[in-house]
Order: structure tokens, then sequence, then C-alpha cells
């Protein structure tokens, strides 16, 4: 396949940015996004240009450091795959392909392609965790039955990977997927219920002083969602966090 | 040679644990305030290390080079967690997960550690309940088991096909209420690149940040390397693209012993390599092998109208079908141990058997298992002469049920449906079972440096049992090094701050940005990437699945040559004060040339077959064993701990001698 690349270049932080014109030519349909990506910049380095930087590692779709806008879609245009599960057979021989960053004013560019996704961990440290030290002495793993319904559910939002796609896509650059993804985990398990209040207000704080957006219900972000997380968590968020304004003492 | 010291504690195999943590020197809270460590990395082993240590009261700084914790590479683990916590009911026991942990280590791992690490298993289980780590459970709300691996005990617990994920974000999420009461410093996008020694002592690290380039000095009374595995010396592996060995290399060339290098393991079950411009190879489970059949052609005319798309596998009748495991390994067929399948696999393409365009690829075939399940649930459905259609829908339903998304990732990545027709599946780099020589309480022959998870080279010998790697991981952060760490830092309570403006710092900075410099300016016409490739197939040729002399040594000089034009020709663009992924990437690669050759030389001493590490000159040569591996515990039950003096391949040799009281060595038989 033979293909034009339109590709975000951005020096660093403080630079403006723009699009640049590349081509890569040979590349195998079975070969993925990255993939090509690697054999365009074996060129640009060949050629003594600096390659583009993008953030990826595991390549299988897990560890959520991909993060490409790929024809205005988050992930581009398959479902359920991260940029780094996405192949060449998707598009089309002679092919203009857009390639830009996340934008969001909280997720700021680094350079070319990365971001900066550390308000997502600042979300995570404000509640994202069950207070339990390690002891050694913790209570026997089956003393507590967990209904199979629950755990399964806390499983599939456990499922998030951090990757920011519902941001990206969001037209509010909303955060409420990946939050509410994290305390709907901890909301159906018993061992997350005594901070349960707490987890939703001091999460939600610090998502809105980190400058997400709010949701309007656009439902764009499940649509992007690698993991498939559903928006009807986004309404348990809601409601827990609605029953913990009521209910706390401060 | 010298002799290593251990330090395996007196007693018996099960109190010396109990015994040693019970006489290791406390420090008191007061004091742990004033103590500073540092820990690199963020898997299971660093992540849940790093969380502990804070838990206790000690001030700790941790580095990774992702952008979060959360991204290191523990994450992509699929298939479970080993505890012996026999909720199966099925005989298991500390004992057990023991005696299997060291049998499936082909007898070369020290037993007073596995043994801990079986004792601390069932910890592991209830800890990351009690985080929330949603586990698979049964439908009377219990934690569900699988087994794994071959072994004839249900004691793997699981998170789907996401149990490094879920395990990992538990850790990570202990890793941040740490950080949150400021209790550990966390620097993401760093890379450690140097090791800062005082009087002998780990007392720093030198890291880089990768984001602006910068040199950055931090001191510390204790440092734990917690890096993982040094897979991706292979280029292609199913590590991480990030992945790497520095942080370990760099205090293997401070001083710390390096072991067993050549243990690794290969993996059956991955999606084979499509083409050149292949990054890496992605891992299916091993728990598919339980209701797959692995087969090729067994007419080389089938197998080239395969290729040429003359004729599909589904075509072929069952006898004209090599299901080559079942015909050569009776007894196990399908559930070999990773070696011997990966072996066989090899075996059957190298005679000109693999069914793909590279020639390097078995089938998968799970057709005999949806139609056996089909046919099971039509029973338990009380159909009445269900057709062949109703069957194998019923069947497709049950194995989805089992496997869903790893056969979701392989029709994404493959572009064919394994429902309909066989699965392709090659091996593949995976895990490495050699790493940093470290004694019992896991310090390695730095004094106050420590070494932990994949990285270290204790627990699995020379092959590495399913579902052990995060039970490893997750008892040396969680409930080992924060015991045993206590023993040396207990006489650090008087050293005080350690300041970073001292000659020691100065010199390691300095070689650091000396090294950098000589990188920058080669300027030469060839990518990292290039060399990387070559430095692989080097490995993957002569130091892969099964080894020689004459090919062991033609490694090494490949890889000392490939090393040399790399420091010549290497070009690396941009600057090195910005975010430069290449410059980066250079410095990885450039250790891998180093460990590489170490590697093949360490290959090339062990001159008997074990575990992952197959020598042609040693097999079995005649009865029903004839041409299998061939143990020799007589002159190889040891372990090889390499000092580094200067070139890798005048690295000189320490052994462990390995001693078993409470196991007796048998040869492994599946026939
Ligand atoms: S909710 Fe989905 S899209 Fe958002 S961070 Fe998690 S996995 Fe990515
Ligand atoms: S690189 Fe890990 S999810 Fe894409």
């Amino acid at each position: 396949m033979d293909l034009t690349l339109k590709v975000w270049r951005q020096k660093n932080r403080e630079d403006k940015g723009g699009l640049e014109t590349y081509k890569v030519t040979g590349i195998s349909e079975n070969s993925s996004f990255l993939e090509m990506l690697d054999v365009m910049n074996e060129h640009l380095i060949m050629e003594g240009t600096e390659p583009v930087a993008f953030d990826h590692d595991c390549r299988e779709g897990i560890c959520g450091s991909c993060s490409l806008y790929i024809n205005g879609e988050a992930h581009g245009p398959d479902r359920k795959v991260t940029t780094c599960q996405l192949h060449m057979r998707m598009f089309e021989d002679g092919e203009t392909i857009y390639v830009e960053p996340w934008r969001s004013a909280s997720m700021p560019v680094v350079k070319d392609l990365i971001v900066d996704r550390s308000s997502f961990e600042r979300i995570q440290q404000s509640g994202g965790f069950v207070s339990v030290n390690t002891s050694g002495n913790t209570q026997d793993a089956n003393a507590l039955p967990i209904p199979k319904m629950n755990a399964d559910k806390a499983f599939d939002v456990a499922a998030c990977i951090g990757c920011g796609a519902c941001v990206a896509t969001c037209k509010n650059s909303s955060a409420m997927l990946f939050v509410a993804a994290k305390v709907s985990q901890f909301a159906y398990l018993p061992q997350g219920q005594l901070e349960r209040k707490q987890r939703v207000l001091n999460m939600v704080e610090q998502m809105d002083k980190e400058g997400f957006g709010n949701c309007t219900n656009t439902g764009a972000c499940e649509v992007e969602c690698p993991k498939s997380i559903s928006i009807e968590y986004i309404a348990k968020m809601n409601r827990e966090y609605l029953s913990a304004s009521i209910t706390s003492e401060n | 040679m010298s002799v290593l010291d251990s330090k395996i504690p007196e007693g018996s195999l099960k109190d010396k644990w109990t015994n040693h943590k019970n006489k290791i020197d406390l420090v008191n809270p007061a004091n742990k305030r004033n103590i500073d460590i540092i820990v690199v990395g963020t898997g299971l082993a660093g992540g849940s290390a790093a969380a502990s240590l804070a838990e206790m009261g000690y001030n700790v700084k941790t580095f990774c080079y992702q952008d979060s914790p959360r991204r290191a590479h523990s994450i992509a683990a699929q298939g479970g967690i080993n505890a012996a916590k026999n909720y199966q009911n099925d005989g298991d026991s500390v004992y057990r997960l023991f005696y299997d942990t060291v049998k499936g280590g082909d007898y070369r791992s020290r037993e007073a550690n596995v043994h801990r690490l079986a004792e601390v298993s069932g910890n592991i289980i209830d800890q990351c309940v009690a985080q929330g780590v949603p586990f698979g459970r049964d439908y009377g709300g219990l934690l569900d088991n699988r087994s794994f691996g071959g072994v004839l005990v249900s004691r793997t617990f699981y998170a789907k096909g996401q149990t490094g994920q879920q395990l990992l974000l538990g850790a990570y999420s202990a890793l941040n209420r740490q950080i949150a009461k400021g209790k550990v410093t966390m620097y993401n996008r760093h890379e450690m690149v140097e090791l800062v020694k005082v009087d002998g002592k780990a007392r720093g690290i030198i890291a880089r940040n990768l984001e602006t380039g910068e040199l950055e000095r931090h001191s510390a009374h204790a440092v734990v390397i917690a890096s993982g595995g040094y897979g991706n010396v292979f280029f292609l592996s199913t590590n991480a693209m990030g992945s790497n060995a520095t942080a370990a290399w760099k205090i293997h060339k401070k001083g710390a012993y390096f072991a067993n290098p050549c243990y690794t393991q290969i993996h059956p079950t991955c999606i084979p390599r499509s083409g050149d411009h292949q990054s890496k190879l992605t891992l299916m489970s091993e728990s598919l092998r339980n209701d797959g059949r692995i087969w090729v052609p067994k007419n080389l005319e089938d197998v080239l109208a395969i290729r040429e798309g003359r004729l599909k596998p589904t075509d072929l009748q069952e006898e004209q079908r090599d299901y080559y495991l079942e015909r050569k390994y009776p007894a196990f067929g399908n559930l070999v141990p990773r070696d011997v399948a990966s072996r066989a696999a090899k075996e059957r393409c190298d005679s000109g058997f693999g069914v793909n365009e590279t020639g390097e690829a078995v089938y998968l075939d799970f057709s005999t298992a949806i139609k056996r399940y089909g046919k099971q649930e039509a029973a338990i459905a009380r159909m009445e002469n269900p057709n062949e259609e109703d069957i194998l829908n019923l069947g497709e339903a049950v194995i989805e049920a089992k496997y869903g998304n790893l056969f979701q990732m392989y029709e994404k990545i493959v572009a064919e449906n394994p429902y309909k027709t066989p699965m392709m599946i090659y091996p593949a780099v995976h895990y490495t079972m050699g790493g940093v020589w470290v004694d019992y309480n896991l310090m390695t022959s730095i004094e106050g440096c420590y070494c932990i998870g994949e990285a270290n080279f204790s627990d699995h010998g020379a092959n590495r049992l399913g579902a052990s790697a995060l039970m490893q991981g997750l008892a040396d952060g969680y409930f080992v090094l924060p015991y045993t760490i206590g023993d040396y830092l207990s006489n650090e309570i008087r050293t005080g701050k350690i300041s970073t403006e001292t000659p020691e710092f100065e010199e390691a900075e300095k070689d650091v940005s000396e090294r950098i410099e000589k990188l920058m300016n080669i300027k030469g016409t060839k990518s990292v990437d290039y060399f990387h490739k070559l430095l692989g197939k080097a490995m993957w040729e002569y130091v892969g699945m099964s080894r020689n002399e004459e090919g062991l040594k033609k490694a090494m000089s490949e890889i000392k040559q490939i090393r040399t034009n790399f420091w010549n020709d290497v070009r690396i663009p941009g600057d090195k004060n910005s975010l430069n992924s290449e410059l980066v990437k250079a410095g990885r690669v450039a250790d891998f040339l180093e460990l590489g050759e170490l590697f093949a030389k360490d290959a090339l001493y062990r001159n008997e077959s074990c575990g992952g590490h197959f020598r042609e000159e040693s097999v079995e040569e005649d009865g029903l064993q004839k041409g299998e591996a061939k143990r020799n515990d007589t002159d190889y039950a040891y372990v090889a701990a390499w000092e580094y003096t200067g070139e890798p391949s005048d690295a000189v040799m320490h052994k462990e001698e390995l001693e078993f009281n409470d196991i007796e060595l048998k040869q492994r038989s599946y026939k």
C-alpha cells in the first residue's frame, strides 16, 4: 500500500506545531498502524530528520500508552481496539491519513503525538484505591463471598486502560467515563464500601480541578472506548455522587 | 573463583523463612522517616515494593520510563497467578506448589527461595482481594480457580485473560495512596542510567528525564531494581517495546553478578510473524492448549498447497494431519511443558512443515473441542437429534465464554476467524528466568542494592511454570523485600541524609553525559533498529530454542562485531536535551549488545540441557527418551553468576552450588 500521511509535528510544549506531509510506500496490509509509522520513521531517520514521537509500549492493547487521533477518530476507524491493534487493512491503498495527538486542555501535547496524561494520575491518587496496608494478615480471600454478578461488573469497569480516548473524543473534553469506571469498580465490591462516599467526592473534585469538561451525554466516549466501557456507568457515578453529596457530613 | 554466600538461613526448609523473619533487625518508625529508598520500575514487583515500603514509613522515590506506573509490562500478563490456597480441595499445599516449581524449573532454582515463595503465595491473594482486585468467581461468590501449565491441581486465580492488568492496577492503587500521602515521590518518564556507589555501597542513581533530557542525581540508603526481564535482546519478543535491561545491566557493570543469563522461556503459543515489518510478537494464553489440538499436515505436498492457497486446513481429513505432540508425548499430549512444545514446533517447521508463508507456524485447532462441548451442551439442553449446525453453535459459545477475548485479539491481528479455521501459532521469546544474582535477602552482590521480580534470577530455575511470574513479582514486592531490607537498613539509621554533591555522584553523572555525547556524535548511517534487528537475528539463530557449541561461539563473535559496528555507525537524529526516542533506544540497545554476548557465553559454558536451555550435545541417546533433553546434575547443578570485568567475553564465573535436601532430583518425562 502507498499512503500519504498528514502528521502533527510539535517540537515541545511551547511550540505551536502543525501538520507535515509524508509519503510511505510498500506497506503490507497485515502490518499494524504503529508498524507503518515505524517504517515512516525509519525513512525519516535515513533522511536525517527527527522521527515522529508517539507513545506506545505493549503493542497489544493493554498498557494504554498508544493514543493517536486518526482521521478524526480516537484510535482510528476500527472499533473496540487501541491504536496499536489497528491494522492497515482498515485503510485503502492511496489514502491520505491524518494523524494527530489527543486534544484536550487537560492533556497538553508534550511533543509531536505525545500528550501529558498526568491529570489522570492525580485523579487516581485522589481516591482510586482501598485503604488497606500490606500486612500478611488480611482476612482470608474467601471469607467474604461476592456475588458473581457484582464481581463480573467490577471486572468489566476495571478493564479500563487509562488511555484517554474518552476525553479525546468528547467535544466537552469530559473525563467522566474514565472516572466512572474506577468509582464503579469499588462501588460494586464490598471492599470499596467504607470509603465509597469520600472516594466519589474526591475523585470528582479532582477531575473538575484538572479542568475536564462536563458530560452532556453525547455518548461519543463509549463508541471510542477500546475496552467497551458503557456510559451507563456515568449514570451510576452520578447517582453515587448525588447520594454522597446529600449524606456526607461536611 | 569465590564462593557465593547465598545467606540461606539455618533450620528445616519449612521453618527457614519464619525464623529468619523473626530474627531480622527492625528499624523503628522514627528512624524509617529518615531513610530513603529508590525503586526502579513499577511493575508488579516494583509497584508493590514501593507501596509496601512507603506504608512501613520509609521515604520512597520510584522511577518508570512510561508516562504512568500503571503501564509497566506486568499489565500484559494474561493467564493467572498461582497460590497454594487449596480452595478446590484437590490436595494442594505449600509443599506441592514448592515441589512443582522446583521440578518445573528443572532443578536449577534455590530450594529455600522457592519454598518461601510458596509460603507467601496465599497472602498475595488475600492482599489483592482486599485491594479490590476483581478475580473470577463462581456462582457461590467464591474465588474460582483453573488448572494451568500441566499441573495436577487447580491453583491458578485469574481475572479473565487480564490477570496481570488487574493485579498491577491493585499495586498501582496502593502506590497511588502513598503518592497522595507524600510517602512516595513518583518520577514518570524517567530512566535510570547509572548506579552510584559510595564506599562500596549503593547510594543512589543517575536518572535521565526522558522529556527534557536532563540528568538528575538521586540519593538513597538503598536501591531496588525491579526493571523486569531482558527478552528484548532477541528484538522480537512478547515484551513491550520499551522493556529493557539497562538498569540491571548498569548495576552488573558496577559489581552485581548476573546469573544464568541463558535461561530463557520461549512460549509455544504466540501469533506467528507475518513479515519483516513486525515489531513485536503477541502471546496467546497457554490456557488455549487445554482445548486446542496442535498439528501440521502429514504430507509435504499438502503443506505447499496450503502455503500457496490452493488448499485450506479444514479440507484435510484426520488421517492427513500429524498431531505431533499427541504422537510423541502420549501421556501429556498438547499439555507438555512450554519448552517441550516449543521445540517440537520448531522441529516440525525446520523439517519443512510450517504452514504459513514464512514457514514458521503450526495449527492450533479447536474443532474437536467445539464439537465435544456442543454435544455436551445439546445433551444438557435435552435437545433431540440436534443437527450439526446447532452443535457447532453451542460449542462455539462455550469456547467463546472461555477464550473470547483471545479469539477476538487473534482475529484482529490475523484477519481470520479462529472459530472456523484453526489458529496459527509459533513459539516466541517470552520470559527470562536468568537475571541479577541475589542472596536470600534479595540483595545483589553490591551492598544495599536489591533486585526483585523478573529482573532477578532466583525462583524459577531453568524454566518457569505458567502463572508463577505474577506470584513471584508480588511475593518479592509485598512480602519478602519489605522484611529483608530491614536487615540492612537497621545499620543505616545513623547515616543521615546522603548528599548528591559528592565526587561519586559527580563522576557517575559525567560518565553518563559522556556516553550520551559519544552516541550522539557517531552520526553514522544506520538506525538503532537496524542493529537491534541484527542482534535479534543472531540471538534467535544461535542462542534460541536449540543451541550448540559451534553456533554459540559464532554468536559471541557476531554480537561483538555488531556491537563494534553500532558504536561506529549508528545514527541518532535530534538532540540530547529533549524528548528523543531514538537516543533512549540507542542506550538500551547498547546494553543489549553486551548482554547478548554474555548470554551466549553462559549458554556455551552450560553443556547440558535443562529447562528452557537445550544443548544439542546433551540429549538422551536411546530408549523411550531418545532425542529428549538430558540434564547433567553431576556437573551442572549450580548457578552461574558472572562478574563483569570489562568485556562480556571476559566475564568471570562464580558458582553457587545448588543443594536439594527436600527433593529428589528426577529426569523429566512426558512420554
Ligand atoms: S474509559 Fe475507555 S477510553 Fe476512557 S481511558 Fe478507560 S479505556 Fe480509555
Ligand atoms: S501500545 Fe499498549 S495499548 Fe497500545
